[in-house]
């Protein structure tokens, strides 16, 4: 049979190249009229949790814009890629986006790891790149721009509250990768200037649902407060293990991650009431531009939508930046855009004003803390207009305009 | 003192945990030398079935768990025997690989069913106090229902009709079928049981992980190992294995870290492999059930 | 004897086809198609590495990802520590291979097969999948190349042929991973037509009787392992190049699955089988991503399942016995 292997190597050979010529044909049906806008985000496998509220927010914020006449006097298409929680995914559509795409804006990931994989192929390839939620700041690159909150903004207010509320000493559990590490290095800086003291740091993988030694652990250690920066759908049996020991209550819990996958919603109150939390945004934020927001939401979505995340406004406001940008640029080419969101651009999002930083290409944003109660987030305190303090530390776009990588801000 | 009981109890109870993972694999892989990789799938449905049956319908917790979620896995299993299995009879490969497909296409049947998001349900029994540490109970009535499962699984073989003649089957179907039982009827039938069991076993885990569509993918890694660690006995080598298995991981879970707990649990099932080639039972407990 | 299908004329023609087609493929397309089968092709080296272990040498290896995943993270680790040259692909050979090789040691020599070896690589990759996992501290690092964890390692450098100073444009990166890709497939074909390779083939046969008739089975299994890894390392290699990033998901057991799943849609048993059946389903995976009415996973396992119920010998050897049936019915 050795010779019909053979042809079946020049069979190979030439349906490769014949499905190379035709894929290039295939380019030509491409041009139409429309701002073409492309999202990559899981929504299926281990990270998906957090990826269908954002995907909702963005489809809404582009209908919106397209109702009240497109941007530009041109409507947006806007296309989402399930990259199914897969990295290969990530850059493969990354590189569909900018290259058979031509999209005008990705908006893309919501790990760091996925962040960092699309982020060099969107720089080389010269496509605008927008990452919406919540990370642990550095990333210095005039491609890119940030509209969710870093350590400094969240940690830096939540900590010392919680050190004056419940005590000095703190247990860390962290997620075992670097947004983990670094949330969890910051939460010692700002424990030890409020008077604290960090008793110890555990790190759990992504896949990990087996808490019961480190439930002990943290009974053996004594402290005041354990401090979650746990991420995605395993992390959660956390806090289902955490009541089924009858500690829920005993020891209180702070978190920054905590309701960003609606962890609220799934879990029962009796296994998650009294977490504190610090995030951009809260559903239940009074005022009016929020509650009508909100009542929009759900007449698109249904009013049983589960939560309208931290994450979903993360890439609702980006949007509407991004959209504010080209307004003010009269154009979407990628360098006239950035240089008007240079110029200092703000909008009023639900969560607060939401202000461009020139410098660091993130966000000045409002933060709030709040109580998790039956299955609500009740508003305890807000601080309005937090700026990016520590990715301002490692970076300038100003002065280094060629800056393209993520810097490790020295803590 | 108290920490030593705890500790104890910690690994009893993952023992338990890896036998409820397990079981149903074991079953269908010693009475039918088939290893079916959609194993894990069969636990993703019947922590499923607990969940919804418990938050929508309202049926008390222990009804969903304990008999709703095996009764409903049960007859999915001897559905997908009837379809798939049923042809591929003395193909271990290719009924593991048949059965591989089976899996990918449950998860992306249930993430397109139930949604991604993760669903869960509350222990329903409370901690208690070992002297100065708590501890969950839940703990106790797993080890409870492991126990009673194995138990149960001796009886049958032991002492019914059904078991008798499942294990003639096993030693030499054409030699039961002579005798008047009816392998095929055995087969689907044990097929069904392994089902089942896998469903319960789901169940019984769903209130302590949660459970979304790709969870099945924990599972399979680990219960594939024990049960090949475990040999052909299903119930011997189930014990045996998961007893080595959940001791190794749960003791240096505590001295470190869970990852290097599971670390520790693979780098046992290779050594054991390396030793004793044909499993635990192939060596020793040879002619025990 | 059988007729051959094509003459040798035709066999040759073939061989320059194929070539042709890699060099001259990038002057036709556009970036994205060249990028997009840059991975497609990167994926089949993979595939055509358990297709020779399992195909002909009868290693169910559930692993093959480990090997994968090892020579990503050596090209990585040397590119970052030493240069993008020549030096870092080598590694990223060499280390599978030597892992390959020790692993082979301690199952071969110990007399495991079956489904039992399956267990011992399934676990291996785990193992380095959990390992890689953890390393996300600042403190895992190998010279200056932080290992990352979860993330893994970003911008990687691209590489850098002996004798250029840029690295490796898309085209040229194309070039090679098809011009690597048709010596890897030649070099196998070559190897199972020497006595090596014919012995390789009757240990897979029956064990037993090649020991009988003197030759060494566990040597020469242990050597179409190590080789396979080497293959795999180099994909790896390339995979780091094309991506520019690695993570432990390279080891996962997802990755290994999909391995799988190709040789078996692309025909066990035969060499050019499963990287049909890789390009095919990668395409597949691809294009179903970009939909979001049917889940890709309902897809692939449905496709996986269906092939091994009805096509159990997989696309080529089915294609092929087609062409053969075809052809003596031609003949008088």
């Amino acid at each position: 049979m050795t010779s019909s292997r053979r042809q079946f190597l020049g069979t190979a050979a030439s349906t490769a190249f014949a499905s190379a010529l035709s894929l290039r044909g295939l380019d030509a049906f491409a041009a139409e009229d429309k701002i073409k806008v492309v999202g990559i985000y899981d929504l299926s496998g281990g990270l998906d949790i957090y990826g269908k509220p954002v995907v909702d927010a963005l489809r809404f914020a582009a209908e919106e814009v397209n109702q009240k006449g497109g941007l530009l006097g041109r409507q947006i298409d806007f296309v989402n890629y399930d990259a199914q929680s897969n990295m290969q995914l990530y850059a493969q559509f990354a590189q569909q986006a900018a290259l058979k795409d031509k999209a005008t804006v990705v908006m893309a990931g919501i790990t760091s790891a996925s962040r960092e994989v699309v982020r060099p192929v969107l720089d080389r390839f010269k496509t605008l790149y927008f990452y919406n939620n919540q990370y642990e700041g550095g990333v210095c690159d005039r491609n890119y721009f940030a509209a969710g909150v870093t350590p400094a903004q969240t940690v830096q207010k939540l900590v010392p509250h919680a050190v004056k509320k419940w005590g000095k000493k703190v247990y860390i559990v962290a997620a075992d990768y670097n947004y983990g590490q670094i949330v969890s290095a910051w939460v010692k800086k700002y424990a030890a200037e409020s008077g604290g003291e960090t008793v110890a740091v555990e790190f759990f993988p992504l896949d990990v649902t087996n808490f019961g030694a480190t439930i002990s652990k943290i009974q053996a250690a004594k402290p005041d407060f354990v401090w979650s920066a746990l991420v995605g759908g395993a992390h959660m049996s956390f806090y289902r293990q955490w009541k089924a020991a009858n500690m829920a209550g005993k020891i209180p819990i702070a978190s920054t991650t905590f309701a960003g996958g609606n962890e609220h919603i799934v879990l029962s109150p009796e296994e998650c009431n009294g977490i504190l939390i610090c995030q951009n945004y809260l559903q239940e934020l009074p005022g009016a531009a929020n509650q009508d927001f909100v009542a929009r939401f759900h007449k698109r979505y249904g009013a049983d939508y589960p939560y309208i995340t931290e994450l979903a406004m993360g890439a609702y406001q980006g949007f509407m930046l991004w959209a504010e940008g080209v307004r003010r640029a009269q154009s979407i080419d990628r360098l006239k855009v950035i240089a008007a969101l240079e110029s200092g651009i703000a909008i009023d999002a639900p969560s607060g004003k939401v202000s461009v930083d020139p410098i660091t290409h993130h966000c000045t944003l409002d933060v709030h803390i709040a109580e998790v109660r039956d299955r609500k987030l009740n508003l305890v305190e807000s601080f309005a207009q937090q700026a990016p303090s520590d990715t301002a530390a490692v970076c300038d776009l100003r002065k280094n305009p060629n800056d393209a990588k993520q810097y490790t801000i020295k803590i | 003192m108290d920490l030593a009981a705890i500790f104890s109890l910690e690994v009893v109870g993952a023992i338990a945990t890896l036998v409820l993972m397990s079981i149903g694999l074991a079953v269908v892989f010693g009475m039918m030398k088939i290893i079916n990789l959609a194993h894990g799938e069969f636990m993703m449905l019947g922590g499923y079935v607990a969940i919804l049956a418990t938050n929508r319908l309202g049926i008390s917790i222990w009804i969903s768990m304990l008999v709703l979620a095996p009764l409903v896995v049960g007859l999915f299993g001897v559905l997908v025997e009837r379809l798939l299995v049923r042809h591929l009879y003395g193909r271990m490969i290719d009924t593991m690989l048949a059965t591989w497909g089976l899996s990918l296409a449950l998860v992306g049947l249930a993430t397109m069913v139930f949604g991604n998001t993760t669903v869960g349900i509350s222990s329903p029994l409370t901690g208690f106090a070992v002297g100065s540490y708590q501890t969950s109970g839940y703990t106790l009535f797993v080890i409870a229902v492991a126990v009673a499962v194995l138990a149960g699984l001796w009886l049958l073989f032991r002492f019914t009709d059904l078991g008798l003649c499942a294990r003639a089957s096993m030693q030499n179907a054409a030699m039961a079928a002579a005798l008047g039982a009816n392998p095929g009827r055995i087969y689907t039938l044990t097929f069904g049981l392994g089902a089942a069991l896998s469903g319960l076993g789901g169940a019984v885990l769903a209130p302590v992980t949660g459970i979304i569509p790709t969870i099945g993918a924990s599972y399979i890694a680990k219960a594939f190992i024990t049960v090949i660690g475990g040999g052909s006995s299903v119930i011997t080598g189930s014990l045996a294995a998961s007893s080595l298995f959940g001791t190794v991981s749960q003791a240096v879970t505590f001295a470190a870290t869970p990852v290097l707990g599971e670390v520790a649990l693979l780098a046992a099932a290779i050594v054991l492999i390396r030793l004793l080639p044909q499993g635990i039972t192939g060596r020793f407990f040879k002619r025990s059930i | 004897m059988q007729t051959p299908l094509l003459p040798r004329w035709g066999l040759a023609a073939a061989r320059v086809l194929a070539v042709a087609g890699v060099l001259l493929a990038p002057l036709v397309t556009d970036t994205f198609a060249l990028l997009a089968f840059t991975v497609y092709l990167v994926m089949a080296m993979l595939a055509l590495s358990l297709a020779f272990i399992w195909g002909f040498g009868g290693i169910l290896c559930f692993g093959q990802a480990a090997f994968f995943g090892l020579g990503a993270y050596a090209y990585a680790i040397g590119a970052i520590n030493f240069g993008p040259g020549t030096g870092a692909l080598l590694l990223a050979i060499a280390v599978p291979a030597a892992f390959a090789a020790l692993l082979g040691y301690f199952m071969f020599y110990g007399r495991i097969s079956d489904v039992y070896l399956g267990v011992i690589t399934l676990a291996v990759t785990l193992i380095l999948f959990n390992l890689a996992n953890s390393t996300s501290g600042p403190q895992y690092r190998i010279g200056q190349a932080l290992l990352g964890g979860f993330n893994g390692i970003p911008s990687i450098p691209t590489l850098t042929l002996p004798g250029q100073d840029a690295p490796l444009e898309p085209e040229g990166l194309f070039r090679l991973v098809g011009l690597l890709l048709i010596v890897a497939y030649a070099g196998l074909r070559w190897l199972l037509r020497t006595r090596f390779g014919q012995v390789v083939v009757a240990v897979r046969e029956n064990e037993r009787r090649a020991e009988l008739l003197g030759y060494d089975a566990r040597l020469h299994k242990l050597a179409v392992f190590a080789i396979g890894g080497a293959i795999a390392g180099l994909a790896g290699c390339l995979y780091a190049n094309w991506g520019a990033f690695v993570n432990p998901g390279v080891f996962g057991l997802a990755q290994s699955a999909q391995i799988i799943i190709w040789v078996i849609v692309g025909g066990r048993g035969t060499l050019i089988g499963p990287m049909i059946g890789c390009v095919a389903i990668q395409w597949m995976v691809t294009a179903l991503g970009g939909q979001q009415t049917v889940d890709t996973g309902l897809v692939l396992g449905v496709v996986l399942a269906l092939f091994v119920m009805l096509i159990p010998r997989g696309i080529a050897p089915t294609v092929a016995g087609w062409f053969s049936r075809t052809q003596k019915a031609g003949q008088p």
